[in-house]
């Protein structure tokens, strides 16, 4: 008898399939916006496809009439600079912290109560703390984003440093290698790998306080442009950004795995694609 | 297939069209909407529902914006509001809405402060602080005016009203526009002054309880009870009897601050304790004259939407007379059921 935990479904056929929910939330979508705008044609919480369009011409292709810039891609320009800086600086500490205390007992012994107690302080709720500190420009966003990434990668790290197994190390040492050395050709080139991927599960929470940062003080930004025309309800504008954001998030997880799968091609030996 | 889908979102998304007796109103905490919290705990909104025959349900919003996006969607029949955001959200978003109760209008609650200097014209050049695109934004653009400015002569920084106490204390900062009590608490701070402040431009910034246009035409009863609730409140919140002062302290403590505290808020706020009060403000020149200030600020920041092609483009009806197109009036200041509750009538 055929069971359904036997059954497959093509390649196509599961293409398709992947299809249909996102299929049936656009015609929700659209009906329901259609409805809306039948009983008010200036409704604007669920706009139509064609005002997406509107808004996203004069957002994008159309210089603003107040500054002359071109909002849209000012946004994303700064709201990238500023998680890439983030993440960036998050993903380097987390690697220094995480393979050091990992490897090293006398640095974990120092240092991991005080990475323990960190990563539990909620990074929100100290954001006026960082603003006297350090001021309301770009340095508090990028931080908060930093703080609010790097202890989750740092203890990833460290975790993953510590699996490996320990064979490894002492065959090393039988043939002669000091404390760097196995940092630097052992443990570092197994680790790579694992922090691109503790950085791609990171990128959700980094976008989180990036738009939460820019939501509080800002000039521009992705999240500073939702908040702002939030205030008269303009749905036409705020849903082509998440959209946006969306795409942007999925582009950079992409990349990272993409960067992985180029430059440690060792991580693949098993022939197991990750 | 599209169109039995159109037609059950309709039902789920849009307001009944069914005759109903139950109501939603929302509000926000601010001086001049507390009251509705005391209304509603103390029972005098259910009584006058039950006199009308229908029921009111009141809801506290914690988020002022959001509050009116709810009703601008149709998840509230009435919210509060002021008179800036009533034409930008609701009436430019096409919900044909009306002034139905005229509260209070700001008399030194919204203010602007810089740092290290008491002349306005000191402003030039810097940053201030202040969130973009509500009634603050909108004082700040009055204020230049009266020096001369404009705002291309000062960079504006969008800033959660949440954090702008935490904001004003740093060094980066030196010009905030914001309101009470935010506004009395950074006035408070060292070196720092009230440069000007909405008693300069008495009347403009006006809060209001907005209804519906089409569902006070259609139930009257709702406007009745709701003006016939607030005005009782409003007597027994006045004056200074034991009464007025409980219900002054327990309007203290909702807002989170004590009696004084709510008091020296109700010193910069002018309410209208009366109808006829309210009624002196609506129904003169002041109103029109400010709504045309309100809506040319508005278009200017391209609040009314791509479609306006001027700043007349949402009609706007006062008794003193209709502001721009009046094929298109989305936002009516209507004198009726306040000038019910002056003639003892509800």
């Amino acid at each position: 008898m055929e069971r359904w935990i036997n059954k497959r479904p093509s390649r196509a056929v599961s293409g398709m399939l992947g299809l249909i929910p996102l299929i049936i939330l656009l015609l929700l979508y659209m009906a329901g916006s259609e409805a809306r705008l039948a009983e008010n044609p200036a409704d604007k919480l669920l706009p139509s496809f064609e005002q997406f369009s509107q808004a996203i011409e004069r957002m994008a292709f159309e210089p603003s009439k107040r500054t002359g810039e071109y909002l849209f891609w000012v946004d994303t320009q700064s709201s990238l600079i500023r998680l890439g800086l983030g993440v960036g600086i998050a993903s380097l500490l987390g690697l220094v912290v995480g393979v050091l205390t990992g490897a090293l007992p006398v640095v974990r012994a120092l240092f991991n109560p005080l990475l323990t107690v960190v990563s539990l302080i909620p990074p929100l709720a100290i954001l006026p703390i960082l603003f006297i500190v350090l001021g309301l420009g770009e340095l508090s966003k990028v931080v908060l984003i930093t703080i609010g990434v790097m202890p989750f990668i740092a203890r990833d790290i460290q975790r993953r440093t510590q699996e490996i197994p320990s064979e490894q190390i002492i065959k090393a040492q039988t043939l002669g290698a000091n404390t760097s050395q196995i940092l630097l050709r052992i443990i570092l080139p197994q680790i790579m790998p694992r922090l691109i991927d503790a950085t791609r599960l990171s990128l959700g929470a980094a976008w989180l306080f990036l738009i939460a940062a820019e939501a509080i003080v800002s000039t521009d930004g992705l999240g500073y442009r939702i908040f702002l025309v939030r205030r008269y309800l303009a749905m036409d504008v705020i849903l082509p950004y998440v959209a946006w954001i969306t795409l942007l998030a999925f582009l950079s997880d992409w990349v990272l795995a993409k960067i992985s799968y180029l430059c440690f091609p060792w991580d693949r030996l098993d022939g197991a694609e990750r | 297939m599209k169109r039995l889908l159109a037609l059950v979102l309709t039902m789920v998304l849009s307001p009944s069209v069914m005759a109903r007796d139950s109501f939603q109103i929302c509000w926000s905490i601010y001086v001049g909407w507390m009251p509705w919290a005391y209304a509603d705990q103390q029972g005098i909104v259910d009584k006058w529902a039950k006199k009308y025959g229908i029921e009111i349900d009141v809801v506290q919003i914690n988020d002022y914006v959001e509050s009116i996006n709810q009703y601008t969607a149709g998840q509230f029949d009435a919210c509060t509001m002021t008179n800036m955001d009533a034409l930008t959200i609701p009436a430019a978003g096409g919900v044909d809405s009306t002034a139905l109760i005229v509260g209070d209008y700001s008399n030194g609650n919204d203010g602007i402060v810089l740092k290290g200097t008491s002349n306005l014209a000191d402003i030039k050049g810097q940053s201030v602080n202040l969130v973009e695109l509500s009634v603050s934004h909108y004082l700040l653009a009055r204020a230049l005016e009266t020096v001369g400015m404009s705002e291309a002569d000062v960079q504006v920084v969008n800033t959660s009203d949440a954090d702008m106490v935490a904001v004003y204390s740093t060094d980066d900062v030196s010009a905030v526009v914001t309101w009470n009590p935010l506004l009395s608490e950074i006035a408070a701070m060292p070196d720092s002054h009230v440069v000007y402040d909405s008693a300069s431009t008495p009347g403009e910034i006006i809060d209001m309880l907005v209804i519906n246009t089409e569902t006070l035409a259609e139930y009257p009863a709702l406007g009745k009870a709701l003006v016939g609730a607030w005005y009782e409140t409003m007597a027994l919140m006045s004056g200074n009897d034991a009464a007025a002062v409980e219900a002054r302290t327990f309007l203290g403590e909702a807002s989170g601050t004590d009696l004084e505290g709510y008091e020296a808020q109700l010193a910069s706020t002018q309410m209208f304790y009366t109808p006829a009060e309210a009624l002196a403000l609506t129904e003169s020149k002041v109103v029109l004259e400010t709504m045309e200030k309100v809506a040319e600020f508005s278009f200017d920041h391209g609040l009314l939407g791509d479609g306006a092609p001027d700043a007349g483009f949402i009609g706007i009806e006062t008794p003193a007379g209709t502001f721009g197109s009046s094929a298109n009036v989305k936002l009516r200041f209507d004198p009726t059921y306040m000038k019910m509750a002056a003639e003892g009538q509800l």
